[in-house]
Formats: C-alpha cells, structure tokens, sequence
C-alpha cells in the first residue's frame, strides 16, 4: 500500500543533498547490535480491495451487532442523527491537532467551547472540562479532584451500585497510594442513607455515587450530596446525559461534580471506546480540574476566540505537579456530543429520554409477567433493569439470543464486586430505538403471551 | 470563501421552537411520567439547550470546520505528534456494520471476529515491539504509561522490594513525571545532558536499589537514538530495577529496532502517532503497552485470548486491574490494525526510513538559517534553534511559528525540549513529498528576511491574530452566557 509520496528520482535528490550514500546510511547513530536483521515477522501487506473483503469477513462473525439491542451496563443503543457523523467526518475537524495553536484551530476551540457550555446546561454545574477518556476514568479523576479540593487524600467512599469497572478503576487508580476506598454496599438495589452516612467521616474526601445506577435505579442523590457534606467531603454524582432530560441535575442539588459516560450523546458503540468522559463541576474548582479546558480571550483586534484556558494545571507545564496525567483526550467524541446536542434540544432530549423510560416500564412489566423472572429490585428504574432469572441468567441469555436479541449483561460477570451481582442477575437496557414489537417478540421467547 | 457568520455562537442562533431531531410518538402509552418515576426527581422542564434548525446546526459546523487548519488541509510539522495522513479507508471500515456497532458486552461468541481482529493485533505489536505481552486496553500513551509503572509496582511488590524512584530526563514529555506522581513513585530528573543524550554518568549517580524505573524516549525529542541504551539499560537491570520506553517516536523505529532489543521491559505506544489514528482536535488516542514475559501476568484485564476454537477475553492471573470501563478505544486500535495490515512488514520499515529520510532532508535545506546544534544526522525529528536569528535580528521561534501559518503550514512545536534555545521541533512524517518540503524550507528562509515588527504581529492571514492568553487566564470564562453577548 503506498503513502509515500516521494519517487525514486526524489529520493535520490534528497540523499544528495543531505549528503547520505543511502537510506540505511541516515539510521547509522543505531548501533548494529540492536538493529533488526530482514524484515519483522508481520502478516502480508493487502490491497485496499482485498483488506475491505477480509474486514467484511470478520464483521459477519460479529453476529451480535444483527441481533436487536437490549444490552446495557453503561454503553446503549442510542439514535445516532445523520448529521453527527458527516459533522465528526470532516476532515478538518478529525485531522487536527490539539488546537494548540488558537489561530490555526478556532473551529475546534469553539466546538469545544460550546461542548461545555452544554455540558453546564445539561448538568446545572457551572465549569466543565473540555473532556476525558470515559466514564470509567472519569470517576477516579473526579475523586482525585475531590482530594485536592478538601486537601484528604486517604479516603474515598463509593456506592456499591456504581458501575463495578468504575469501581475497579478507582481501585486500580489508587492501587498503589495511601487511599482507601470504601464501598457502601447496595445489596437492595439502591443506598441505604444510614449505611452511607456511618461510611462517611472528616477523612473522607468524597461520595461518589450514580445515578441512576448500574441496575438502573434512582438513587436519592440530594440526600446522598447532604450526607457527604455533613463531613465536608465532596459529593460525586455519575449520571446518564440522556435522563437529564427528565431527571433533575446534579446541579439542582448541589453535587459538586459531575461525571458521566457521554457514549449516549451520539457515539457509536464501537465495542466499547472510545468513548467520552465528562467533567463538570462548581466554578471554585477549577484550577483544580483534570484535562483541557477552552476559554474565551481577546485576540490583538479585540475580537472574541478562544484559547486553552489555565494550562499551568496541565502536564505539559507543570510536570509531576499537574492535576491529572491526562494529555490526549477525547476531542473529536466530544464535538459529537456537541452536535448531538445541538440537534436534540431540551425538546428532542426530553421526548428521547421519555420514550427510553417508558419503553424500558413496559418491558420490565411484560419480561416480568414470565413466570421465569422477577424483577430483581423494588425500585424506581429508568431506562434500564435487573432482572432474576428462575433459570439461571446465562440460560435466559442464550434463549434471547437464539432467538435474535441480546440482553445483558449477566451481572454473574463481575461476581467480586458485591452480593447483588448473582448467577441469576440479569439486566435490561431499553432506549428509544426499541419497538413495542420488539419487545413484545422478546417476551414472547419467554412465553409472555 | 469565509463566512462572517460562522463565528457567532451556536447559542446565539438558538430561536424558542425551533428544533431538528424528532422521535416517534410513544408505542408502549403516553401517560403521566410522574406514574412511572417519582415526582420528587423529576425536572420541571429539560435542560435550557439551545434549540435549532438542523440546517442551522449544518451550516454551523461546517463553517467552524473551516477555521482550522488539519492533516487533510496542511502540512503539519510538528515535533513529536507525527501528524501523518489519516487513510480514508480506516473510516469506512471502522464503520462496518458488525463494527462500529457492536455492544462492548456482546456475547464472546457472537464477537468472534472482533476479538481476532483484536489477538491479531496483539501479536503485530508484540513482534515489533520485541517484547511478547501485550495489552490493548490503554485509552492514550499517558494511560499506557501509568498502567505500566502501575504493572512494575505490583511486581515488585509481589517481589517484596520496596522501590519508591521514577528516574526520567529532563527532555520527557510531561506525562512521564505526571503518570510517575498518580502512580505513587517520587519523581527524579535527569536534567544533564550529553550532546543531547543521557548523561550516563548522572544517571550512575541516581541509579540505586530504590529506583523503581528509567522512563525513557528513544529515538529522544531531538530526533537522536541513545546510542548507549544497551548500556543505559543493563545499568538499569544490574540495579534490578525497569527501562520503559516511551513509544511516542516509534515513527523512527519501526521495523528497524525495537524496544524490547534494545533493552526496555514496558513501552507504549501511540496508536494515533504512528499507526495513522486521526487526531481528532485532541484525542481520542490508544495507547497499547508491551512488556516483557515475566510482567505479563500483572497486565490489567481484559486481554484476547486464543482457544481451541477461537478466541475469549481473559484477566491475566496476577492482573493490576482495570484502566477503564470495557475493552479499550477499539474504534482507534482498529486504525491501527488497517494500516498494519496494508502495510506488512516490508511497508511499515518503509514508513521509517521515508519518515527519517524526510526529516534530514528538510533539516539539510534548513541548516544555514535554523542550525541544529546536536547530533550530524537526526531520524524522524530534529530541533532547529533559532537562536542565530534571534540575536541578529531579534526574531523568535514564536515569530517564526506564527508566522509560517500566513504561508499555509502549520506551526512546528517550539520552547520544547528545553535544552535547545529558541528551539523548533520539526517532524515532517513520511506522508510529505519533496515539494512540499521544499515550499516550507522557502517560507522559512523568507520569514526570516522579513520585518521583526511585522512578524511580532504575525499571523496576519488566519481567522484570528494572536490572542492575549495571559488577560484570558486573569478572569477566565469557561462558558457562554447571555451576557457575553452584551
């Protein structure tokens, strides 16, 4: 496959003029001892034809994506719009760099800067960054935020029901400092406000909680936020962007950051990233956030643009001082978001959000009314639920899947993180894309008439 | 042509009743919400977006996009990114339907051909890297790097040593002091330098049976191979402690050296680097890690497995743990995988040679105006100083920067490394030609003939001039609101 542009003439030119004898002879400072001999045991290289025909291949072995949808667990089958993919597939847009360079990248320093902006209006907080990694990660910067914030640095208490791979990232982000992570456990579904108030103490830097949560339900996250600053720690709230079209936001009752998995904000599912990390929080904290973050300036005309905005916080400055790691982050899932965004409105949001929450109703009452499952939890839910399958919940999944569905995941798959997470756990994720036909054949394969 | 009106703000155009996407009405019943979800949690009305027209938010975008400058637009010369060209192909295919739309908790029979994909790619990296274990799972190279201090610290816990010392050279990027700090290991700075390379004898000096690892880039940020690796990393293992390779200039690397030969236990890699995956105005990235057999059972989970009959997702038995949620920036692994594929073993030294051949290339034609004062041959990067200029004609590296936007290339990285005054690091890729090269060779040599006034005022071509950076962090503002209309 050819990217190189210069022709054999050229090159011969250039090594003139370097005054090399070769291409081999410029490679010289490499000591001989740890040069490669030949060539390195790599497959064949292939044609643009013939690597389109092998992907094809290994794409049709990837059934699942031909089943229909229920799957959750923190990435959805959310409607994407057309216009968010050609927006994202403009070059200019995913070809830059970082925009570095303000008066070579105002495109993206704007899109970025209206990334925010909705981010803030989306959540009621007041700053958010220009984005991370993802969810996951999100979580475990939030909660070294928080440490720097309230200056404790050995402990931080999370719920049980968040997501078990953001809890093992904070485990494994804290692995090797002094901190403790302490998990209120959730075995009913949700928090218990006595249990999380007893975990929480002057030492505590923050409560991190989601909501709604990995089975799907809604915790009380204004009570949860009061119980965390009784000791002075900060409250950590993990929400869903598609509920806050009818949920209330972190914002209205005082969370002081907020993170969330952007996937459902028109990202593909793309077996699991990228995807986009948000972070938004109280304005007093921003100096102490992790990651980009544009700001407007001046130019010498006087006219509005934007710049990266305090980046002494930044690796690339301040070194093993910085607020986070974090250089790459996820720009171009980030201009997605804003183009979805911008697309939906409050209306478009809410109706998609609506129709998540009432579709998922219908089906946990129709998958219920099986005589193999119960619903697993006595609470309120939105747009996603566990299941408790008589049968065992990998057997359930195998009969959807017979059947062209795929539901799950089985909770059986993170068995360490807490007693809720059983052999017969399944859950249920339902967005606006699921037809009452769909479900109904759904139920059918479990002899709901 | 430029529009005048790209510039307004999205909200700005906002107007009360307007809207683009619609969903269908409600098949499973429309009742009262407050029947279905508590009346205390609900919102009394969605959150205050903007509200647009779908060809207002087109014309909106597309206008912004031509505000910047890009890889498919410019040439992009700058140190250290290896902003090479994004094959268009890798985004049709990334986007296959069985691909892009597959649930990371897909059933591992039913994703069998992602997960080969996925072993696949493994193994390329592992045999180019020279080291045998591989984990796809870092979301970027500064993860890659804290994911892999954080596999040395629980082997040498298990090993029961205690070893508190990250060593680096001053010339680091800095997310190796920054992932050393989040992993818990205290930081320490080579800050000699030998004719640009490590100085072997401050390293003596630092190494001791507390030095966890030696974080190092090689070829280095000058664009120069440490010709005393071998012997940096045999001090490093006498001392028992790790060499990580910093994988950020594989470009001129591949498929002549590898880490793993020359010494390193752990690196990284930059799959949006060297492997083709697009910038995106800032990520996303992928920053897969290699390390050597005895580390391999510390990488985090998951890692793709081979079976009998195909292929599964495994936690390695003395595993740190998880990165992050799901598998990893499949979408941007993929790239790479594409590109490997099409390139083979044959393309991708290719890809160095050219890359290197490049770079000296555009450092020869520039040598008498931007001198380079280290090393007589660079690989795929070198650091011209403009410090000459600067004293004969008070021209800086920043002047030069900003102005060779007004001749239509992008700015090289500059004041970076450190050890070189006014430094311009220049990495010109393999995906240029001569001409190319050669325009901005003249762009340079007449910038620096030109007025030092006009050029403190450059860019005068772009959307914008410079901006006041220092009065936007006095009383910055993070977001649109009503009032900055005002």
């Amino acid at each position: 496959m050819a990217y190189l542009l210069n022709t054999e003439d050229q090159q011969q030119k250039m090594l003139e003029s370097i005054g090399a004898d070769s291409v081999a002879d410029l490679f010289r400072g490499i000591p001989d001892a740890v040069r490669v001999e030949g060539l390195l045991r790599l497959p064949p290289a292939l044609t643009e034809m013939e690597l389109e025909a092998e992907v094809a291949e290994r794409a049709a072995e990837n059934v699942s994506a031909a089943r229909v949808c229920f799957l959750g667990g923190g990435a959805y089958d959310h409607f994407v719009p057309a216009v968010v993919d050609e927006i994202a597939g403009r070059g200019e847009f995913y070809t830059a760099y970082t925009p570095y360079q303000p008066e070579a990248s105002q495109g993206s320093l704007q899109a970025f800067f209206e990334y925010q902006t909705l981010i803030c209006q989306l959540t009621g907080m007041e700053v958010a960054n220009a984005s991370l990694y993802e969810g996951g990660t999100a979580v475990s910067e939030a909660a070294f935020m928080a440490m720097r914030v309230t200056n404790r640095h050995t402990k931080v208490a999370v719920l049980g029901s968040v997501h078990p791979e953001y809890r093992q990232v904070l485990e494994t982000y804290t692995g090797n400092l002094d901190c403790e992570v302490v998990t209120i456990p959730t075995p009913d579904g949700t928090c218990d406000l006595n249990r999380a108030a007893e975990a929480l103490d002057e030492r505590t830097a923050c409560l991190i909680v989601q909501h709604p949560n990995f089975f799907g339900c809604l915790e009380d996250a204004a009570k949860l936020t009061q119980i965390a600053h009784e000791v002075g720690a900060l409250s950590v709230v993990s929400f869903d962007p598609i509920s806050l079209g009818v949920l209330k936001n972190p914002g209205s009752y005082g969370a002081d950051i907020a993170v969330a998995e952007g996937q459902p904000l028109g990202i593909p599912l793309q077996y699991g990233g990228p995807y986009l990390g948000v972070l938004a929080s109280k304005k007093d904290f921003v100096r102490k956030m992790p990651g980009r973050i544009v700001s407007e300036a001046r130019d010498r005309e006087g006219r509005a643009c934007y710049v990266l905005g305090l980046q002494t916080r930044e690796q690339h400055i301040r070194r093993e001082k910085a607020t986070s790691n974090i250089c790459t982050n996820q720009g171009l899932l980030a201009l997605r978001a804003t183009v979805y965004l911008s697309l939906l409105g409050p209306q478009g949001l809410r109706e998609a959000a609506e129709l998540c929450c009432r579709k998922a109703h219908f089906a946990a009452e129709q998958l219920s009314s099986s005589d193999e499952f119960d619903l697993m939890f006595d609470r309120p839910f939105f747009k996603e639920f566990a299941l408790r399958c008589r049968g065992g919940a990998a057997a359930a999944r195998d009969r959807a899947r017979a059947s062209g569905f795929d539901v799950g995941p089985e909770l059986s798959r993170f068995s360490s993180m807490g007693s809720a997470f059983t052999d017969e756990a399944l859950l249920v994720a339902v967005t606006e894309q699921r037809t009452r036909e769909e479900i109904d054949e759904l139920a059918s394969v479990f002899n709901v008439p | 042509m430029r529009n005048k009106l790209a510039t307004q703000s999205l909200f700005e155009l906002s107007a009360a009743g307007r809207r683009a996407t619609t969903f269908p009405e409600s098949d499973v019943g429309a009742g009262p919400l407050d029947e279905l979800l508590p009346a205390e949690q609900l919102a009394e009305s969605p959150p205050p977006l903007p509200e647009l027209s779908e060809p207002t938010v087109v014309r909106h975008f597309v206008n912004l996009s031509t505000l910047n400058m890009s890889v498919d637009t410019h040439f992009y010369p700058l140190g250290s990114c290896t902003m090479k060209y994004n094959p268009k192909r890798h985004e049709r295919l990334a986007r296959f339907g069985g691909i892009g739309d597959l649930h990371p908790y897909a059933h591992p029979e039913d994703s069998q051909g992602m997960l080969a994909v996925l072993y696949d790619l493994q193994e390329m990296l592992a045999e180019i890297a020279g080291l045998p274990a591989v984990s796809l799972h870092p979301a970027a190279g500064a993860q890659g790097e804290l994911t892999a201090l954080l596999v040395a610290a629980a082997w040498f816990r298990d090993r029961g040593e205690e070893r508190t010392k990250v060593l680096f050279p001053s010339s680091a990027h800095g997310t190796n002091p920054a992932s050393a700090a989040l992993a818990g290991f205290k930081t320490v700075q080579l800050n000699k330098s030998a004719g640009g390379l490590v100085d072997f004898d401050e390293l003596v000096s630092q190494v001791d049976d507390s030095t966890a690892v030696f974080m190092i880039t090689n070829p280095n940020t000058l664009g120069i191979f440490e010709k005393e690796i071998v012997r940096i990393s045999q001090l490093l293992h006498d001392h028992g402690a790790l060499v990580y390779i910093d994988g950020a200039n594989m470009n001129a690397n591949v498929g002549i050296t590898r880490p793993g030969d020359f010494g390193g236990d752990m690196m990284h890699y930059n799959v949006h680097k060297t492997f083709t995956g697009p910038h995106g105005a800032g990520g996303p990235g992928a920053g897969p890690i290699a390390v050597r057999d005895f580390l391999a059972d510390y990488l985090p989970a998951p890692v793709v497995q081979k079976t009998g009959e195909g292929y599964e997702l495994a936690t390695p038995s003395r595993s740190i743990g998880r990165m992050r949620s799901f598998f990893g920036n499949v979408g941007i692994l993929l790239r790479g995988y594409f590109y490997l594929r099409t390139l083979g073993a044959s393309g991708l030294k290719d890809v160095a040679e050219q890359a290197v051949l490049n770079a000296n290339y555009l450092k020869a034609k520039l040598a008498d105006v931007l001198p380079v004062p280290d090393g007589e041959w660079c690989l795929h990067e070198f650091v011209a100083s403009a410090k000459r200029v600067k004293d004969e004609r008070g021209i800086t590296a920043m002047d030069i920067a900003k102005r060779l936007l007004d001749y239509g290339f992008h700015a090289p990285t500059v004041y970076f490394p450190l050890v070189v005054p006014e430094a311009m690091m220049i990495e010109p890729t393999e995906t240029e030609s001569m001409e190319t090269l050669d325009c901005f060779a003249k762009a340079i040599r007449t910038i620096v003939t030109e007025d030092p006034e006009f050029l403190h005022s450059a860019p005068h071509t772009t959307p914008i001039s410079r901006p006041d950076e220092v009065a936007a962090g006095r009383n910055p503002v993070f977001r649109w609101t009503p009032a900055c209309d005002s």
